[in-house]
């Protein structure tokens, strides 16, 4: 087929593309978006495979159906509260696939004479190789970390600065080779090595909490991954599609930081999350105005609230509360009382991570409400009940001028005429500091498991 | 070097297209945005399969064959996830 054809075809794809990311935009058209994407790529697919230069067939299609079945057992099998770590995994297979593709374009160039080595060439094979493997490995430990392989907690080796600008000195000096020496391919294929070392030194000294930004950003490395493989090709519909991916996952960085109120370079390089001994500060903060309560105490709270607030954290998917928190919701309703959900923009280990959860207990998405939606609502809330969440409703962001929190926006729950907090035991959040949340005058502290406290709850209140 | 403009022009319009068409989207949407646009990313696939059938030499066919597969379970398992995601989000009865 001629290559007017082939690009009339990407140009089509580009553009379903396009229309289904912006319909992926908005709840009502979002799964439909989806659908429109998933046609531009399988139009992709089909033209190239029509494309002249494409001789055999036999392997492309064992290698289409392999990948095909691996990636319907992924999407079928997953469960919704292990989504964060197959996002990551998915994000890896792009970057792969783009380190793969430019040492494959590499090696044909320098070996078919009539192929000229560019600059433009040389340059984007050693971006691929970097960008890709950075992203693969990068992705891998996210993963591992998420799915608990490796410890969540951030792992600081010492003088991991100096270590990891060594290796990032040592890539570009390595991608110079590339572009200066093109035929030598073991350069490139080093590049690869090295950036593999910082893919997997970069992500393993970010702890759980701030995932949300490494997923986000690792998307968008994956899309600039995809885009540089199509300046190695010089093909339009690589770099499009590679734009777009890379944009969102940038607005989307942007989007977890401002969520934190903390930089890019401050989450990446910053290793909060280390906790200090902070046993001093936590029995001053706590000492004797800890009040805990029971599920019949919080059942008789329940009677009568006019307007419960959830606020559901990682603590939730942890302990797969959803389906529980949703029985609760809806008993409650039952009983007239209005019963919302808000979620903080980073709560969780991805961003959309609580909603996701939400979605899967069949709770209707008009019902997450955002936290500049929800913040008003706090003060005419009587219950605000807090499962599994801690940083993000910790008062000390909005009274602290210094800590690893300061300046965070959070949900406001405080200003609830009663806040529950379900959480197994005093311990700090993430960022390793002490909630004073926990000892305010108009909290009650239930200490259980998040499934089994709303459980038993729910049979406090029938009981009522 | 036209060439290169050509496609750095491409790049650079494609990067605002994307800002333009996601900057504002609901929290709700945010994984299944990542998860979806994270399938498109794997439109690497395109360059794979040129790799795999033009058969220049064992490895880059090997190469191939490994990127097709990756760029594969990055395509098929993004979009189905997505879709999974989102047929369960549900507005109220």
């Amino acid at each position: 087929m001629s290559l007017a054809i082939i690009n009339i075809a990407y140009l089509v794809a580009a553009l379903l593309f396009i229309w289904g990311l912006k319909e992926l935009a908005h709840p009502r058209t979002a799964r439909r978006g989806n659908g429109i994407a998933a046609v531009g790529m399988l139009i992709a697919i089909v033209f190239t495979l029509l494309d002249r230069q494409v001789l055999s067939y036999g392997a492309i299609f064992v290698a289409l159906l392999i990948g095909s079945a691996i990636g319907v057992v992924l999407a079928y099998r997953i469960r919704m509260t292990a989504m964060p770590q197959m996002v990551a995994l998915l994000n890896g297979f792009g970057g792969g696939a783009s380190v793969l593709v430019a040492g494959a374009a590499l090696i044909e160039a320098v070996g078919i004479v009539e192929r000229p080595v560019t600059l433009q060439l040389t340059v984007s094979t050693a971006a691929s190789g970097l960008i890709g493997a950075v992203t693969f490995w990068g992705s891998l430990v996210a993963f591992a970390k998420l799915q608990e392989i490796v410890p969540g907690q951030p792992i600081l080796l010492p003088g991991r600065h100096a270590i990891n600008a060594l290796l990032a000195v040592a890539t570009l000096v390595l991608g110079a080779g590339v572009v200066l020496q093109p035929d030598a391919v073991w350069l490139y294929w080093l590049v690869v090595a090295v950036a593999s070392a910082l893919g997997v030194l970069t992500v393993i000294p970010i702890g759980g909490a701030d995932m949300p930004v490494v997923i986000s950003l690792l998307n968008s490395y994956s899309g600039l991954a995809g885009c540089a493989t199509g300046f190695v090709l010089n093909n339009n519909m690589l770099i499009i599609a590679g734009s777009l991916v890379g944009a969102s996952g940038i607005i989307l960085t942007q989007i977890m930081c401002k969520a934190m109120n903390r930089s890019l370079p401050n989450v990446l390089f910053g290793g909060v999350g280390v906790v200090a001994a902070g046993s001093s500060a936590e029995a001053d903060v706590y000492a004797g105005r800890i009040k805990a309560a029971t599920a019949e105490e919080v059942a008789m709270l329940l009677d009568g609230a006019r307007r419960v607030m959830i606020v559901p954290g990682y603590g939730m998917a942890v302990s797969q509360a959803q389906h529980a928190v949703r029985d609760l919701m809806r008993l409650l309703e039952s009983r007239g009382t209005e019963v919302a959900f808000a979620i903080h923009p980073v709560a969780g280990r991805m961003p959309g991570h609580m909603n996701v959860l939400l979605a899967e207990a069949d709770i209707p998405y008009e019902k997450m409400l955002t936290m500049e939606e929800a913040n008003p609502l706090f003060e005419q809330t009587d219950v605000a009940i807090v499962i599994g969440a801690n940083d993000v409703v910790n008062p000390l962001a909005r009274e602290q001028a210094s800590g690893p929190i300061a300046g965070m926006p959070i949900l406001d729950v405080d200003k609830a005429r009663t806040v529950v907090v379900v959480k197994r035991s005093l311990s700090p959040g993430f960022a390793g500091i002490p909630n004073p949340l926990f000892a305010a005058d108009n909290t009650l502290m239930y200490f259980a498991d998040g499934k089994k406290a709303i459980l038993d709850l729910i049979n406090a209140v029938k009981d009522l | 070097m036209s060439d290169f403009v050509d496609i750095l022009t491409i790049f650079v319009l494609a990067i605002l297209v994307g800002f333009e068409v996601i900057s504002k989207v609901p929290p709700t949407l945010h994984t299944p945005l990542m998860s979806g646009s994270n399938a498109i990313s794997g439109i690497t696939i395109v360059g794979a399969i040129l790799s795999l059938g033009m058969q220049h030499t064992t490895l880059t066919a090997v190469l191939g064959f490994l990127a097709v597969i990756f760029a594969m379970i990055n395509v098929v398992g993004g979009f189905l996830v997505t879709d999974r995601m989102l047929g369960m989000f549900k507005r109220k009865e």
